[in-house]
């Protein structure tokens, strides 16, 4: 049995901020169907690494392949490669001026290509699946945050991406509106969504990642399970880190 | 006679209204051309020249920039009386309507290009990335996410210039334009008589008084709630 090419591939990243240095040479590799948690205090790098994948951020040296796809290749088409990348940001960062559903289909219609009444179709599929479908109509003012989140998730996965990057997706969410969202990743997960999360909540990584990242200052300091991680730490940094989060 | 006769036979004065109403007309007909043309142009030339702005191409934007200063800081007038009296050394003789058209429509470019130009820095960061991280081009980003709520927020600030500038169309008066000023100044002349004053002023009255009210309609209608 050979082993799959695994879905994200980046190497020696590296990205400079003009005197800033943010990525100090990441390495990170992500298998099709897992589920990888990224954490680190803030500033460590972890949602500029994210913002490489899907080159929203120009990395200033290393390789990013997606899929198959070389990501820093100039002859890329970068629009195409990024239908095959959902990514949801902390802020939602919903069009205001659009419906739920029209926040889902506009790059069905524009990108994919598809009818009015195909993309309308798979938009409402789409709404379905993160529990929104009587939604469709609102415009997300008429929203609340949870909601809100929910409909960003679902904007991306109507493009079917092969992978999906969650910035900080519940950071910005009422505590009692974070389970909503956090029950979406869950079933997106069990639906063997590739998915890199970077995110505080601590619990769900413990029980739905495949393996969580630990990065400070720039660089990966340590990875592995999530029990190994919260329980057994084998860096000095990654245990002061543990040990500040779990005090609250 | 009374005072108030006195007053109403002075501004008021039917047999001079009358006399002179075809001319008026004629006047405001004239300023209709005026302000439409002007209002096409100007705001279709200010919206380009925002849109490529956004491209951000340093040397052009440098251009752009110095184009829109130095019309937002020109007096209206000079720049009509420059082109009317000064473009024939140049060869080019333009007429006085062609003059004012676009001499004004050329100050709307450079207030509404600011304008728009504003709207668009003011869409967050985060559309730009959600609908480039779907797929979008940069020009579908701008035309189906960043314009519309940019375009919202244009509507007050861009009514209010273009109102004011096409009233400036009155400034044709001085290159022989016979809007509705110049009609109604030249028969007040004629007739020693204020009254036609009086008339140009009920037609800018009937002119203006909808585009605002229109325009009020326009920004309720396109307010979202956020």
């Amino acid at each position: 049995m050979t082993t799959p090419l695994p879905i994200v591939d980046a190497r020696g990243v590296h990205k400079h901020f003009g005197a800033l240095h943010v990525l100090k040479g990441v390495d990170l590799t992500v298998a099709e169907r897992e589920l990888v948690f990224v954490i680190g205090p803030s500033g460590s790098g972890k949602s500029t690494l994210l913002r490489c994948l899907n080159r929203l951020e120009e990395p200033s040296s290393g390789s990013i392949v997606v899929d198959g796809i070389d990501m820093l290749d100039p002859r890329t088409d970068i629009n195409h490669a990024r239908q095959r990348i959902g990514m949801v940001f902390q802020s939602f960062n919903l069009y205001p001026h659009m419906t739920a559903l029209g926040n889902v289909t506009l790059a069905l219609r524009k990108v994919a290509g598809k009818s009015r009444a195909e993309a309308e179709r798979l938009g409402l599929a789409a709404l379905e699946r993160v529990g929104l479908a009587d939604r469709a109509g609102h415009t997300p003012g008429q929203l609340s945050g949870g909601q809100q989140q929910r409909v960003a998730i679902a904007r991306s996965i109507a493009l079917e991406p092969r992978v999906m990057l969650f910035d900080e997706p519940t950071s910005a969410l009422d505590p009692e509106l974070v389970g909503s969202v956090l029950e979406v990743m869950r079933a997106l997960r069990e639906s063997g969504m590739t998915m890199v999360v970077v995110s505080h909540e601590m619990g769900f990584a413990r029980n739905a990642a495949d393996r969580v990242v630990f990065m400070d200052d720039g660089l990966i300091v340590e990875q592995g399970p999530p029990a190994a991680i919260f329980e057994s730490p084998a860096q000095e940094r990654t245990r002061a880190f543990i040990g500040q989060i779990q005090r609250h | 006679m009374s005072n108030w006769d006195r007053f109403t036979d002075t501004f008021f004065n039917g047999k001079v209204m009358l006399k002179y109403l075809p001319e008026i007309l004629w006047g405001v007909v004239t300023t209709i051309e005026l302000a439409v043309l002007i209002v096409l142009t100007g705001l279709a030339a200010g919206l380009a020249l925002a849109l490529v702005r956004s491209l951000a191409i340093r040397p052009l934007n440098w251009l752009i920039i110095f184009i829109v200063d130095l019309f937002r800081s020109l007096p209206p007038l000079v720049v009509i009386v420059l082109m009317y009296f000064g473009l024939p050394y140049a060869g080019v003789s333009p007429s006085g309507f062609v003059s004012t058209w676009l001499s004004l429509a050329f100050v709307l470019m450079a207030f509404s290009e600011e304008i728009f130009w504003a709207g668009i820095t003011s869409v967050h960061k985060g559309q730009w990335e959600a609908a480039r991280s779907t797929g979008l081009s940069f020009g579908e980003t701008l035309l189906n996410v960043v314009l519309p709520q940019a375009l919202r927020l244009t509507i007050p600030p861009l009514t209010n210039r273009t109102i004011a500038i096409t009233k400036g169309t009155a400034l044709g008066t001085v290159v022989a334009v016979s809007e509705i000023l110049g009609a109604a100044s030249s028969a007040m002349s004629n007739s020693y008589n204020p009254s036609p004053l009086m008339m140009g002023a009920a037609a800018y009255l009937v002119l203006f008084l909808p585009v605002v009210v229109l325009a009020r309609r326009l920004e309720k209608r396109f307010a979202w709630k956020r």
